[in-house]
């Protein structure tokens, strides 16, 4: 594994996390209102909790850095590709102005964060990707930092974890965001000849284009309780159907139930089992000192 | 003949009209008219020129949607020297949307795979208006495989609107179903070409559309997203899929310029249903053409080139890092080098 001991000794340039951002209804006032049993939250209490009600244990949807801070050990975070920028390679309209807006709102560059980091002392390469901008879509640059952490992995036989979470394909960059499925898909097929782990972990909502390529393509296919998953949206199946869907339709536990993940895991426990599957995919936990 | 003129067809489909029935006329009356139907069938050449030589991106969708296009099975009787179907998926069903086989191409054995629409009412319900459910494409990846075990060249014929909405489709993992196809077409040991006849509906499509060579007819479109569905998400108001046709830039033409796909087959004046013998001739050759020119490479670096070419898609620029602010993947130039090396695929190339 080489350089790994390097990126650990030197100087690490941990992102920015900014503690309290967890997003709710009311994002100016102290308190914040349960999507599930409508409960009042206390915002510090909120970010305390990981996110999660204190009440019902609905999951809150977090930030990719809220993630980082919840899922790594402190500090050990690295970021990489954090230079890839987007572009409008269609210039289509309005879509300059939107990447623009995003990247104020969400202080990201993109809808995507990846790195290295450890879980528990076990390291792994991750990404993270971040609903609020532009709800995740996949357009080239989350395409592009995807594929070379997967690369990367298959170089360094090193495991690799990928939070999901997306709205879909980046419409407004048309088939370079079609192709970009195809891009991540093929990297994960070259990654899973190298026989290097990788766990995808599917939280609220992963859907359309990302599930159709590398979300569904990890090795153990992870979910948090009630994400949002499916391939086509909602309005279109009942447009198509002429129907009500189902209650519960397309939530972690339908796609438990039938089989299209291996398990879901509460975001309290989401660490320890990670740490787990590292442990007994061969990962040698690394001596913090 | 077509009876359903496009709206843009009308004014010569009119034309045309009328010298049939200047012709009709002057054989039943006896009157000589040939100087009359020579001038209108000059104009009505030249308003065909002038109609198709500019088709409208909106227009080339419209075509490309005709109910009379020539679908998969249409064209493999036309193209192939004989064709035997296979069925199923092992698994659940038989799944009508998509369609495959074994056939002869000049004498050489191919795997045939295609989506297929139907012609009627009746055919359209049984094969889902053309659109798979995830049975359909584990049928299309089972003879895919079956390909490559006997190493066939594949042959791909894509003309969907999309992946099948429903909710059973959602049960059985439509998107697990295309993530498997997309990653394994990308590494499988055969020639794989793909040809995208009619329309090219997103995910629906790309999951039988990674391919060593992509070819379009010219009024074939191949889009992230159905121009009302863009429509729809923009203004909420999927009519507007004119307007939204032109800034996916979807068209043959446009994902050529782009460098997306390989080469553009030339329709048939009048498009591809206007002559369906002509069109399959011209589809033949070009297939023929594409596996000769990548039967010589080796498979081991076929399946390399076929990572490279999707590895390169994607378009971003690259902000430079102040000094001393560089992380340190980014510092050396470890990470370029290792990507230009060959990659080692141990134990081959379906390690898993
Ligand atoms: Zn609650």
């Amino acid at each position: 594994m080489p350089n790994l001991k390097g990126i650990f000794q030197s100087k690490q340039k941990s992102v920015t996390v900014k503690a309290g951002t967890v997003r709710g209804d009311t994002p100016e006032g102290l308190w914040t209102k349960c999507e599930k049993c409508g409960g009042m939250l206390y915002k510090k209490e909120l970010i305390e909790n990981q996110g999660l009600c204190s009440d019902c244990g609905f999951h809150f949807r977090l930030s990719a850095s809220e993630r980082i801070l919840v899922t790594l050990d402190d500090n050990s975070f690295v970021e990489y590709d954090e230079e890839l920028i987007t572009v409008d390679p269609l210039n289509f309209p309005g879509y300059d102005v939107k990447v623009e807006a995003a990247r104020k709102t969400t202080k990201l560059e993109e809808a995507i964060i990846t790195g290295i980091g450890s879980i528990e002392g076990f390291p792994a390469l991750v990404g993270f990707m971040d609903f609020s901008f532009i709800g995740a879509s996949m357009g080239s640059v989350v395409g592009e930092k995807i594929t070379r952490l997967l690369e990367r992995a298959a170089r360094q036989r090193m495991p690799v974890i990928i939070f999901c979470a997306s709205g879909g394909a980046r419409m407004q960059e048309g088939m370079f965001s079609l192709m970009q499925m195809a891009k991540t898909a093929a990297a994960c097929g070259r990654l899973s000849s190298t026989r290097t782990l990788y766990i995808s972990v599917l939280t609220n909502p992963t859907t359309a284009g990302v599930f159709a390529s590398f979300g569904s393509l990890g090795d153990i296919i992870i979910a948090e309780p009630g994400a949002l998953i499916g391939f086509t949206g909602q309005r279109v199946i009942e447009e198509t159907i002429k129907q009500k869907l189902p209650p519960g339709f397309q939530t972690a536990e339908f796609a438990l139930e039938h089989g299209l993940i291996d398990m879901i895991v509460d975001r309290r426990n989401m660490r320890k089992t990670l740490r787990s599957l590292l442990s007994l995919h061969g990962g040698r936990r690394r001596n913090t000192g | 003949m077509i009876n359903t003129p496009l709206e843009f067809e009308r004014p010569l489909f009119e034309l045309e009209k009328r010298i049939e029935d200047l012709r009709e006329f002057s054989l039943k009356k006896g009157i000589d008219l040939s100087d009359e139907i020579a001038v209108l069938e000059k104009k009505s050449d030249a308003l065909r020129k002038d109609i198709f030589g500019n088709l409208t991106p909106w227009q080339r969708v419209m075509i490309a949607r005709h109910p009379k296009r020539p679908t998969t099975l249409e064209y493999i009787r036309l193209i192939f020297d004989e064709f035997i179907e296979l069925h199923g998926d092992r698994s659940f069903r038989d799944d009508k949307a998509i369609i495959g086989g074994i056939a002869d191409l000049g004498g050489h054995p191919v795997t045939v795979i295609g989506t297929q629409k139907g012609r009627d009412t009746k055919e359209n319900i049984a094969r889902s208006f053309g659109m798979p459910h995830p049975e359909g494409y584990r049928k299309a990846l089972r003879l895919m495989k079956q390909a490559e075990k006997f190493k066939r060249p594949i042959i791909s014929f894509v003309d969907v609107v999309g992946a099948y909405p429903g909710v059973e489709a959602e049960e059985r993992g439509q998107g697990v179903a295309i993530a498997h196809n997309i990653a394994e077409m990308s590494k499988l040991s055969t020639t794989v070409i793909v040809v995208i006849t009619g329309e090219g509906g997103s995910g629906g499509a790309l999951a039988i559309g990674v391919g060593d060579k992509l070819i379009m007819l010219e009024n074939a479109y191949f889009s992230v997203i159905s121009p009302e569905g863009c429509a729809a998400i923009l203004w909420k108001d999927g009519s507007r899929a004119q307007e939204a046709t032109e800034m996916l830039k979807l068209t043959a033409s446009d994902l050529k310029a782009k460098g997306l796909i390989d080469e553009i087959l030339p329709e048939p004046q009048g498009a591809a249903h206007k002559d369906s013998d002509a069109m399959a001739k011209i589809i033949r050759e070009s297939i023929i053409k594409g596996i000769d020119e990548l039967s010589g490479i080796p498979t081991r670096r076929l399946i390399e080139r076929r990572y490279a070419r999707l590895r390169r898609i994607g378009e971003f620029s690259v902000r430079e890092l102040p000094p001393g602010d560089l992380p340190m993947a980014a510092s050396g130039n470890e990470d370029a080098k290792a990507r230009a090396d060959a990659f080692d695929l141990e134990g081959g190339t379906d390690g898993n």
